[in-house]
């Protein structure tokens, strides 16, 4: 037999449709079996205890970032993070910092969202399509790698101490989602898209403290685009271009 | 009301394929029950296949070779026009993809990486290390993005609204507000993905239910070759995440308590690279017969890629590498990994044909949620991130012909017909005071898992029949703890637990009758396959006392005729 554990969940709760109620924590007690991860627990508890709570999920493997929240006071996909990994008994959770609750668990991403769109993050090209592929060399194919990695789970942006203060700023996952096109040895964006992040809602917001790279449960490093693109927009006054 | 041109439901591959092809010229909508890229197709792992010949040992490779591997896989169930027209078009949805700005992993010469895969003649399985559908997903859902494609995230689609042979549209659940919205459209184009959830163990996503696929079914579409099921031999055990095909595809090997590469007895020639069904019978069999290991969570067998070395898992499968960390604890450089075959793919679904029409006018489905038939009774690794954007792409094609040649208009009273009915439904499930859904899906998938899983039996099946009528009496009386309607999670698992309840009937119904093996579907009472009785698709159709009634179609057979399959 496998030994279960006594575990006490203590989860935000609030519902934006009932403004006048305040946030509360609300306790669940349930035994665990080694290796569960808080996902796992989650289901358990809406499934057998508690069937108003909400929160979001989806592929279980953290490949899908729909399970970003704050678990123990530490900004993590619940799919990824295993109840026993904090030699306590209890664990809190709470929603995504920097976004405003829908319910429980679940924040409104409509502000992540728009900043993704607004660096344009597509291919752009002036070229045309040659028959077959776009020829690129795996040492070019490398320089996107991490930041191709980036499931745009908001845990970097929840993280962000930038964004606590200032909302109108892009934030570590739209700078990433640039850098990796900007990088990218097929992208012929013009240089003008370097002015636009040119200013304090853009590279020289970031108080460069890695808060997001602590946070990213991927291994991307956004404060390294960040600090890319600073390179870049200091390239092209230099010499005119930043390619 | 909400009224669109066409209305796509699901925003993974194909349902975005889609409308990039139409959203130019028609007013266009996706509406998904999760934010797009939240979608399952973002989980596939080892890559898309595309006769390219980019490889160094794949220079005589051809669309006509990938042809026949995919129909010698699919053990001649696959509609062979269908399959040449797939494999034609994929070097060309490959290169587009690669227009688009999919960041594939490349060879020395700046040319698409190609691996090898299982049941495939050539290494012609293009990739991005072990993220493919994370970056096809991403560089579509990109695509939508730059054309403004307009997208109802967190909207669930509850019925299908079909009156005289036409589609007029859905009932679509606004998750996030708690409203229920008929959405009028001339088209209405299913995207929905698979059923895996129906079975206990899965590595399918938890949104993967398949309730697509029981919406349109309950709506009178029929549904094809349900009853093959693809059970993927390695998934991780407990968690039941999937460990991608490509560690075999690199060279890694299977080993049983003997510490032998037992593949060697059952597919001497391609080894840990036979299609799936096979090498899935093979590792249940060593475990069946005592030649597995113990684990405190279930029987497992090794996948050992130790001696591939540190470099080329890094490199190779990164993925892998850290999902097996994360979740296991385990490092495949130093330790193998603990692996059992579990529920991965619906080869069935929706009946369609080579251009994503059904038989509703006005109605097309692609991707997993369909049934084209490409994948016959096994699908081949690599092949269904293919079909979800070619079949994506020529649904646009055939539902621009369909708009452009008839002049279609969608009615709305049989939409308001079906929203009462539907508030009616919701309205009682808040009322009941029965059972809470999770039970009740607890107790079907579970009989799925072990009555209607690689191995097949009539005595099992038809429990498994019974079983699901005494189901569908306790779904009757489902209870949910809460009657609001927004952000109601138990809410919508108990509506779309209705839908899987009649999935998973016509699967186990389909497996009881067919009385032969084939591909996936494997019955000890019939263990081998019968041409001459049962090289047919099988149809059913929800029938007017709520039980399918089964027919059968023939299969399309164009130049290659059915042989035995040896690997």
């Amino acid at each position: 037999m496998i030994k279960e554990t006594a575990y006490t969940f203590k989860i935000l709760r609030f519902d934006a449709k009932k403004p006048d109620e305040t946030p509360r924590f609300q306790s669940y007690k349930i035994r665990v079996i080694p290796g569960l991860t808080v996902l796992s627990v989650l289901l358990r508890i809406r499934d057998e205890i508690d069937g108003t709570l909400s929160f979001r999920s989806s592929c279980r493997s953290a490949v899908c970032g729909s399970c970003a929240m704050v678990i123990n006071g530490k900004i993590d996909l619940a799919c990824r993070t295993q109840v026993a990994s904090f030699g306590t008994n209890t664990i809190i959770l709470e929603p995504l910092p920097n976004f405003e609750i829908i319910k429980d668990l679940i924040v409104d991403m409509t502000p992540f969202w728009n900043m993704y769109e607004k660096i344009r993050p597509y291919l752009i090209r002036k070229s045309p399509d040659p028959e077959k592929e776009i020829k690129q060399s795996e040492e070019q194919r490398r320089r996107i790698d991490q930041f191709v990695n980036c499931i745009l789970c908001a845990c970097c942006y929840g993280a962000c101490p930038v964004l606590a203060r200032n909302p109108d700023y892009l934030g570590p996952a739209a700078m990433a989602k640039l850098e990796r096109f900007i990088l990218d040895s097929r992208d012929e964006r013009p240089d003008s898209v370097l002015d636009e992040i040119n200013n304090e809602n853009g590279v020289w917001g970031c108080d460069t403290v890695f808060r997001c790279i602590d946070a990213c449960p991927k291994e991307v490093r956004p404060t390294d685009s960040i600090v890319g693109l600073r390179k870049a927009i200091l390239k092209k006054k230099l010499f005119g271009k930043y390619k | 009301m909400l009224n669109h041109d066409i209305i796509i439901v699901g925003g993974g591959l194909a349902g975005l394929r889609a409308a990039v092809g139409l959203c130019e010229k028609y007013d266009v909508a996706i509406l998904s029950k999760v934010h797009p890229i939240r979608s399952h197709s973002i989980a596939a792992q080892g890559g898309i296949n595309a006769s390219l010949a980019n490889h160094p040992e794949g220079k005589d490779d051809s669309w006509e070779k990938h042809t026949f591997d995919t129909i010698k896989g699919s053990d001649y169930l696959a509609d062979q026009h269908a399959v040449e027209i797939m494999c034609k078009e994929a070097p060309v949805i490959v290169y587009e993809m690669e227009h688009w700005g999919c960041p594939f992993s490349r060879f020395e010469d700046g040319s698409i990486a190609q691996r090898p895969f299982g049941g495939a003649g050539y290494p012609r399985t293009c990739y991005s290390a072990d993220i493919t559908g994370h970056v096809l997903l991403n560089t579509l859902y990109e695509r939508a993005v730059s054309k403004g494609v307009k997208v109802y995230s967190e909207w669930f689609a509850i019925a299908l609204v079909i009156d005289n042979g036409q589609c007029h549209g859905v009932i679509a659940f606004d998750l996030i507000n708690g409203k229920i919205v008929p959405v009028k459209s001339k088209v209405t184009v299913f995207a929905t993905g698979g059923y895996g959830r129906v079975y206990q163990y899965s590595t399918n996503a938890l949104i993967n239910t398949g309730s697509g696929i029981g919406i349109a079914y309950k709506a009178g579409v029929p549904v094809k070759d349900m009853e093959f099921v693809q059970f993927h031999p390695t998934g991780l055990i407990g968690t039941n995440i999937l460990i991608t095909e490509a560690c075999r595809g690199e060279g890694g090997y299977l080993i049983n308590n003997k510490n032998e590469r037992f593949m060697e007895k059952y597919a001497p020639k391609a080894m840990e690279l036979a299609p799936r069904d096979i090498v899935s019978r093979s590792i249940q069999t060593e475990i069946d017969e005592g030649r597995g290991f113990d684990h405190p969570l279930g029987k497992y067998i090794k996948l050992d890629l130790r001696h591939l070395g540190a470099q080329k898992i890094m490199e190779k499968l990164p993925g892998i590498r850290k999902i097996c960390i994360d979740f296991i604890g385990i490092d495949p450089i130093y330790e193998p990994i603990p692996i059992m075959p579990c529920q991965h793919y619906s080869m069935g679904g929706i009946d369609t044909n080579e251009k994503a029409e059904t038989e509703i006018k006005g109605f097309y489905a692609a991707g997993e949620c369909a049934c084209v038939s490409v994948h016959g009774a096994n699908r081949l690794g690599g092949n269904s991130l293919l079909e979800t954007i070619v079949f994506g792409k020529l649904s646009a094609f055939a539902i621009d012909e369909y708009l452009s040649g008839n002049n279609v208009s969608p009615e709305e009273k049989p939409l308001n017909a079906k929203l009462n009915e539907i508030e009616t439904h919701i309205k009682k499930i808040a009322n009941n005071t029965g059972e809470r859904p999770f039970s009740i899906l607890s107790d079907l998938s579970k009989n799925m898992s072990s009555n209607v899983g690689i191995f097949r039996k009539k005595d099992e099946l038809a429990l498994v029949l019974e079983k699901i009528m005494e189901i569908k009496e306790r779904y009757k009386n489902v209870h949910i703890s809460s009657s609001s309607l927004h952000m109601n999670y138990e809410l919508l698992n108990a509506i779309e637990l209705g839908y899987m309840i009649e999935v998973a009937h016509t699967i186990a119904l389909g497996a009881y009758l067919r009385e032969e093996s084939r591909g996936a579907h494997f019955r000890r009472d019939f263990s081998s396959r019968n041409d001459e009785k049962w090289l047919k698709h099988t149809i059913a159709r929800f029938g007017a006392d709520g039980n399918p009634e089964i027919s059968f179609k023939e299969v399309v057979i164009t130049r290659y005729q059915p042989m035995e399959r040896k690997y």
